[in-house]
């Protein structure tokens, strides 16, 4: 690992300073993929800003939602009451993930901003659009067993966040609420905070540099409150997905009122299907409906020699889910 | 560099107050140094925490007792234990957060140790495998683990301890699906898990029994 200088900071405001005054700074919350790849020199930031102690963990109905501190750690929040029972996708999407000391670890801030697991992306020796724009990406031949089939592009098919608990605050229209240095704040939908891949699959989401994640609200519904979360692996337990869906249905009389429906481990990054919901709204919670949903969603999937399976795993995968929540 | 400015007084002071004494202290230096055009920025670096660079004294609280260590900012709580505190009871096995064998408690909590910079546990509460027993009384987990044989290798067995501990102080080890399932970030390649879950279980079940 790479010699840094250190400086706890004690308040938002004194942290998004010290990284407009040194641009090249970069924060550590959890530590928990920040250590990992700067072990693996694959970042080495010269100072690091510690966010830990900022007063940022509280959890706590608000008005627009459940509103969750961005220093708040991925295991009190995976086992808060508020979201056990409001937000059960929420819950399973943040216990099923890493392992409990990780859990105890990771913040909710940085679990959003973790980095992809592509072989190519954590191995300096080969080239890399995401690490070395403009020098090429041999997973589109390669190994990309684990890597994406939608919003793919020809620079990258990474999964470009591997996680969780995104793809569940993706499927219920979680708002995020960023800080700037000025001590300005605005409030950016998790749809809308990842970009695509595209020609320029370095920029991975919309954050301006030095501006941090203060907060995550997500807002109250039935779809909320009957939703699910479903995690397919390799093994059953410590691995990231192959496939995930975060679904959430407000069914009366047989009938769905409103579904959102977001996977995971298949898109260049969290995949909010409304493709899929479209297909289930206001139609009867049957298999028939379901699997008409999960066509939908996978209807513009681009797979790859190793990753082709995943386009039925997920589908499969999605059809459980819903059949879950529907009872 | 600030930290050649600001010596650390010699009794431990709280933190609130050593921030203080920085901020006055910064005040008057960059006030006097700093030309007009960078008054704002004097101004914010004014209200800033103290920053480490190089080799510093850390204070550590281990097994109740302080320690102080030299070190880096970026020495990991692991390497500060194992290389330079002489507790090589806890294990670096993949050293990046997917094995578990550095499985420490940081303020009751598990960790792993490898991917902790130690600097960030000042003033926090640290246990190791060395301080479960007490004296020559091993802990119950460790009791478990020898009498149901938890291990073959040994070396994720610190770890794989201090995760069981903890595990059935949350409350996670009440059947054996969900105690397998709070034990999976503490590999062990010999494949002793059979053996490693009764222990848990074991010592679970007493407790719950009081």
């Amino acid at each position: 690992m790479n010699d840094f200088s250190y400086t706890a900071a004690a308040t938002a405001k004194e942290a998004t300073g010290l990284l407009k005054d040194q641009p090249t700074a970069t924060y550590l919350a959890g530590g928990t993929t920040l250590l990992d790849l700067m072990k693996a020199n694959l970042l080495a930031p010269p100072h690091l800003v510690d966010v830990n102690p900022l007063p940022l963990t509280a959890i706590e109905q608000t008005p627009d939602g459940l509103r969750i501190g961005a220093m708040a750690r991925m295991s009190a929040v995976g086992e808060h009451p508020l979201v056990v029972q409001g937000y059960p996708a929420v819950s399973k999407s943040l216990l099923l993930a890493a392992s409990p000391q990780l859990r105890n670890m990771a913040s909710i801030g940085g679990n959003l901003l973790q980095r992809t697991r592509c072989g190519y992306f954590r191995d300096a020796a080969f080239p890399c659009n995401k690490r070395v724009p403009g020098s090429g990406c041999p997973a589109l031949e390669g190994d990309n067993h684990n890597l994406a089939v939608l919003g793919v592009s020809e620079s990258c098919i990474a999964t470009a966040y591997p996680g969780d608990l995104a793809v569940a605050l993706a499927a219920l229209d979680a708002v995020l609420t960023l800080e700037n240095a000025k001590g300005k704040q605005r409030r950016v939908p998790i749809t809308e905070f990842y970009l695509l891949p595209g020609r320029t699959p370095h920029k991975e989401n919309v954050l301006e540099p030095g501006e941090l994640i203060v907060a995550v609200t997500i807002p109250q519904a039935a779809h909320a409150q009957r939703s699910t979360y479903l995690k397919v692996r390799e093994r059953s337990s410590y691995a990231y997905a192959l496939a995930s869906a975060a679904v959430g249905l407000d069914v009366q009389g047989g009938t769905i009122r409103t579904a959102r429906v977001a996977l995971g481990g298949v898109g260049a990054q969290p995949w909010r299907s409304r493709e899929a919901e479209k297909v289930l709204t206001g139609q009867p919670a049957t298999e028939a409906t379901f699997r008409a949903a999960a066509a939908a969603a996978l209807r513009e999937a681009q797979p790859r020699k190793e990753n082709a399976y995943k386009v039925d795993l997920v589908q499969n995968t999605l059809v459980r889910a819903l059949q879950e929540v529907a009872g | 560099m600030q930290e050649d400015l600001f010596p650390a007084s010699d009794a431990p002071q709280p933190a609130d107050d050593s921030r203080r004494t920085f901020m006055k202290q910064a005040g008057g230096i960059f006030g006097f140094a700093l030309a007009a055009p960078l008054a704002g920025q004097a101004e914010r670096l004014t209200a800033y925490s103290k920053t480490t660079t190089g080799v510093t004294t850390l204070t550590l609280r281990i097994n109740g007792q302080p320690r102080t260590v030299q070190a880096e900012p970026r020495v990991t709580l692991l390497d500060a234990l194992r290389e330079r505190l002489d507790l090589t009871g806890t294990k670096k096995g993949c050293d990046h957060g997917q094995c578990g064998a550095c499985t420490v408690l940081v303020d009751g909590q598990r960790v792993n140790s490898c991917l902790t910079l130690a600097i960030t546990t000042q003033g926090k509460e640290i246990t190791t495998i060395e301080g479960l027993a007490q004296g020559e009384a091993l802990h119950p987990m460790q009791e478990a683990f020898l009498k149901h044989d938890g291990f073959q290798c040994g070396y994720c067995t610190p770890g794989q301890i201090m995760s069981g501990v903890a595990c059935v102080k949350e409350g996670h080890a009440t059947t054996d699906d969900q105690a397998r399932e709070w034990m999976s970030g503490n590999l062990c390649r010999c494949g002793a898990y059979a053996n490693i879950l009764a222990a848990v279980r074991e010592v679970a079940t007493q407790q719950a029994k009081g």
